[in-house]
């Protein structure tokens, strides 16, 4: 709920007294937590707990001066008793920090440069061809154009992400693609970064000689142990699993241990085995794992994966798999999750995230931008497959046939911006957890055949507020080391412990 | 022992102003001596009648006015000149004070720019006095030259710019940082301002816009709440008018310091201190969390201040790692090793200035005494009543 700020006006009075001074809200919503207890979010994410007759007494603006709770919710800037110009002029310089990820524009630019896929993944967000002819490739003309347009984004740092299909199934357009980048980045200056997303079956010795050459990082696909890996992402001869570790190990010897991370994808049949998935990342040793939950594109909604579990039951899964990733840190090995890593740090730092999935407005288009191998650009990857699926609608033009200003200006990229903006969202405005959620019309469109949506039964809501209780519980149960552990994934700096003392 | 920066001694009627110069103990060249005080041990000013005294700025000296001293402003029969070495930089007074401004063999040096200030903290260690300085400029910027032309092993590391508020000193402090630019480009700068003029955005822009490689603002801020910062620096309003400062140098690239200040009326919100800083001024370059020095003030107001480092020990180490935590620099200053729990002994730094800084009896037998900060002279001079004691470390396991 969104609180209305009162309407009557301070007396300014010596502002060391504070006991005869009114008060007025600054701009927060709220989340009965417990029947005691009211969560209270800021505009900017910051945070506070209130027991539920403070938080009565607060909007009936009688909460007393002397009080613990009122000193804590002006200094966090909930309330202000003075010339309000100063809590406001710091919300707002925090406000453009966190909205800061707008002034860059797209920095993420992906390119689709093959369909085809050794691989045959029932829940695959890309339609699979069999692996030969080039029919299903990018072209280098495509490339070039894509690349241009790349470059006539503002961003300063640029992030190449080059997937398929099977992306080293077509080793030569990416050698292209990498070294076009780097010519026409010799009057550009950006700072660029290569990604290339791939399952590491078709990896071999030149090709890691070459990526070693290019500082070119990689992100490959881990479902979980080797039986619930094969099942996930067959291909023939079901080894899958052995080959990514196999060139995991080989990747990680030529370009570096923190090159190489892994996603993984949560199936039905993942579900059942939170613990032994995150046990398997620890196992081959990945210092992050990131719990996603399948998303209807591609396949996945064609067999019907998708509609077979409900955000519930991911949830139940996630809390399991994050209490198993806190033992191990617990018990020494440090790993962490990347999804609550992202929300962590939202919730504790001032700092924004740059995570495109999460941001208001969303980062469809304007974070990110989809290339396909026949030169159509989309709004995101998702997009993209909903267009394998027939459904062009975010589809925001074509690389050889529209202009920058056409794609990157047009109407389809401006109202898909328009209702990804939470603020004025229904259900989404009056949320507590907006600061720390982000728009996505893409897949309310998807799976409720509407831009908007509708929040009570949404997967996406459901999912994310299940996990930002989820987390916001954790730390308010107190536990220490849970509080020091998610101070670090937030920060991304190691807490100074009782382990370095001085010598 | 604490050191010795002034002494007295009998004017010549040549001294009629100030006047600034390095000190030199045996005859220079005469390129360099309209910038040199040559210091004449006694007797040898009495002695030698054929020194060659022409064109020094001046002359010091524990003797007799040197006959052969010509028109040459002197000092003489100082009480005292031992304290000073080849290179110190001194003004000589028309009244006969000789006061050090800068020492090379020091690290601690500063420009003081002004008595006056626009806030009255409780903890003053040197509470402002209302007078007119403004014509000082003249010195400062002198005085900036003097270190400048210096051997090149006597350029200091890093310059001290205080007061009193040196941005009251206006477009003034703007030509000492442009002539530090200029003149002492390797020099880090180190400004102490309570940030509250910073408030007009002009000013802070135009600070910024005179781009000195290494400049730092240390502002202090004494609490998350508005009233209890202004309480302590006795100024309604300051504590607005300093965030937004804190702001504009932010937004204009200045590097600000946030400086705590430790006692009875800050500590009690410390901790929501430093998430305040961090949410809110995460630009900060480095936090420093210091000790009180029970001088100036600090004396008067003792009762209401004092508090023992020992005492609030968990509320330091629980400041300081919740800002460490987050990646700021944090420091922490005027503590010595053994009141401050050993988790934080990385954090402590030997802050206090060389020329007031001592150590007790039992420090003596510390396995940690050498870089330990130790205690202020003034708090030394008042152990009795503050209760200050040493706790040798011994076992350094």
């Amino acid at each position: 709920m969104m609180a209305t700020p009162a309407t009557t006006l301070s007396a300014s009075v010596d502002s060391a007294d504070t006991s005869a001074r009114a008060y007025k809200l600054l701009p927060f919503r709220f989340e009965r937590w417990t029947e005691q207890e009211v969560l209270l979010v800021n505009d900017v994410g910051d945070f506070l707990f209130l027991d539920a007759r403070s938080f009565e007494a607060l909007i009936g603006h009688r909460l007393a001066p002397t009080s613990a709770d009122y000193r804590n919710l002006k200094a966090k800037l909930f309330l202000s008793d003075g010339d309000p110009t100063v809590p406001i002029e710091l919300l707002a310089t925090r406000y453009r920090t966190q909205k800061s990820f707008l002034s860059g524009f797209t920095a993420l630019h992906l390119f689709v440069i093959t369909l085809r896929c050794d691989h045959s993944c029932p829940y695959c967000q890309v339609s699979r061809v069999k692996e030969s002819g080039t029919r299903w490739d990018m072209s280098r003309e495509t490339a070039e154009r894509a690349i241009e347009l790349m470059f006539r984004s503002p961003a300063q740092s640029l992030k190449v992400e080059i997937q398929g299909g099977e992306p080293l199934l077509n080793f030569d357009l990416i050698r292209f693609i990498v070294e076009r980048v780097i010519d026409r980045n010799r009057t550009e200056g950006r700072r660029i970064e290569f990604v290339i997303a791939t399952n590491l079956a078709p990896l071999d010795d030149e090709m890691l000689t070459y990526m070693k050459e290019r500082s070119i990082l990689l992100s490959t696909s881990l479902d979980g142990p080797a039986p619930l890996h094969d099942a996930n992402r067959p291909r023939p001869g079901r080894d899958s699993h052995s080959l990514v570790e196999k060139n995991l190990g080989r990747a990680r010897a030529e370009l570096g241990h923190d090159r190489i991370s892994a996603l993984m994808t949560t199936t039905e049949r993942s579900l059942a085995q939170p613990e032994a998935i995150v046990d398997e990342y620890v196992r081959l040793g990945f210092d992050s794992i990131f719990l996603r939950s399948i998303s209807p594109y591609g396949f996945a909604v064609r067999t019907g994966a998708a509609a077979r579990y409900q955000a519930a039951s991911f949830l139940d899964f996630y809390r399991v798999a994050l209490d198993r990733i806190i033992d191990w840190n617990r018990k020494g090995t440090a790993i962490r999750e990347v999804f609550a890593q992202i929300l962590l740090t939202k919730m504790m730092t001032p700092f924004p995230t740059h995570y495109v999935d999460l941001q208001s407005p969303g980062g469809a288009g304007i974070g990110a931008v989809a290339y396909n191998y026949d030169g159509e650009v989309y709004a995101s990857d998702e997009a993209r497959m909903l267009a394998e699926m027939g459904d062009l609608s975010f589809r925001l033009g074509n690389v050889h046939r529209d202009s920058y200003e056409q794609i990157f200006g047009g109407e389809k990229l401006r109202s898909l911006v328009a209702h990804s903006v939470l603020e004025s969202l229904p259900g989404c405005n009056r949320c507590a957890f907006l600061p720390f959620c982000g728009g996505d019309p893409i897949f309310h469109h998807r799976t409720q055949g509407d831009v908007i949506g509708h929040r009570p039964t949404s997967a996406f809501c459901a999912k994310n507020m299940g996990v930002l209780r989820h987390l916001f519980g954790q730390l308010r149960s107190g536990d220490p080391f849970i509080i020091d552990l998610f101070t670090s994934w937030a920060t991304g700096f190691p807490f100074p412990g009782l382990d370095e003392m001085p010598t | 022992m604490s050191l010795r920066l002034q002494t007295q001694g009998h004017a010549s009627s040549t001294l009629r102003a100030n006047i600034l110069g390095r000190i030199a103990l045996v005859p220079t060249e005469t390129e360099v001596r309209a910038e040199t005080v040559l210091l004449l041990r006694a007797g040898e000013a009495d002695l030698d009648l054929d020194l060659d005294l022409e064109g020094y700025a001046g002359i010091l000296t524990t003797g007799d006015e040197p006959i052969s001293r010509a028109a040459t402003p002197t000092i003489s029969r100082a009480r005292y000149l031992d304290h000073l070495s080849a290179g110190d930089i001194v003004v000589l007074q028309p009244t006969g004070g000789v006061r050090t401004l800068f020492r090379p063999a020091s690290p601690h040096n500063s420009i003081f720019t002004t008595d006056r200030c626009n806030s009255y903290c409780v903890m003053c260690s040197q509470p402002p006095r209302r007078i007119d300085d403004s014509e000082r400029i003249v010195e400062h910027l002198r005085l900036i030259e003097l270190i400048a032309h210096g051997a090149p092993c006597d350029i200091p590391r890093e310059l001290g710019i205080t007061g009193g508020e040196p941005t009251l000193l206006g477009d003034d402090l703007l030509r000492i940082v442009e002539r530090c630019r200029d003149l002492l480009p390797t020099t880090a700068l180190h400004i102490l301002s309570n940030g509250r003029l910073f408030y007009y955005g002009d000013f802070a822009r135009r600070l910024g816009e005179i781009e000195h490689p290494d400049l730092m603002i240390g502002v202090p801020l004494y609490s998350d709440l508005d009233f209890e910062h202004d309480r302590v620096v006795q100024a309604p309003g300051a504590f607005d008018q300093t965030l937004i400062g804190l702001q504009n140098l932010g937004r204009y690239d200045v590097p600000v310091e946030i400086r705590v200040v430790l006692h009875r009326m800050t500590i009690e919100r410390l901790l929501p201190t430093a998430e305040f800083i961090y949410r809110n001024l995460p630009f900060a370059a480095h936090i420093a969390l210091m000790g009180l020095e029970p001088i100036g003030l600090a004396v008067k107001n003792l009762d209401a201040l004092w508090i023992d480092p020992r005492d609030y020990g968990e509320t330091l180490q629980a400041a300081t790692l919740y800002l460490a935590a987050r990646g700021l620099q944090v420091s922490i200053y005027n503590h010595p090793l053994c009141a401050v729990p050993r988790i934080l002994w990385r954090y402590c730094r030997r802050s206090i200035s060389d020329w007031k800084n001592e150590y007790l009896e039992a420090c003596s037998d510390c396995a940690v005494r050498d870089r330990c900060g130790g205690f202020f002279a003034s708090a030394v001079e008042r152990r009795g009543l503050l209760r200050i004691q040493a706790n040798p470390i011994r076992d350094l396991e």
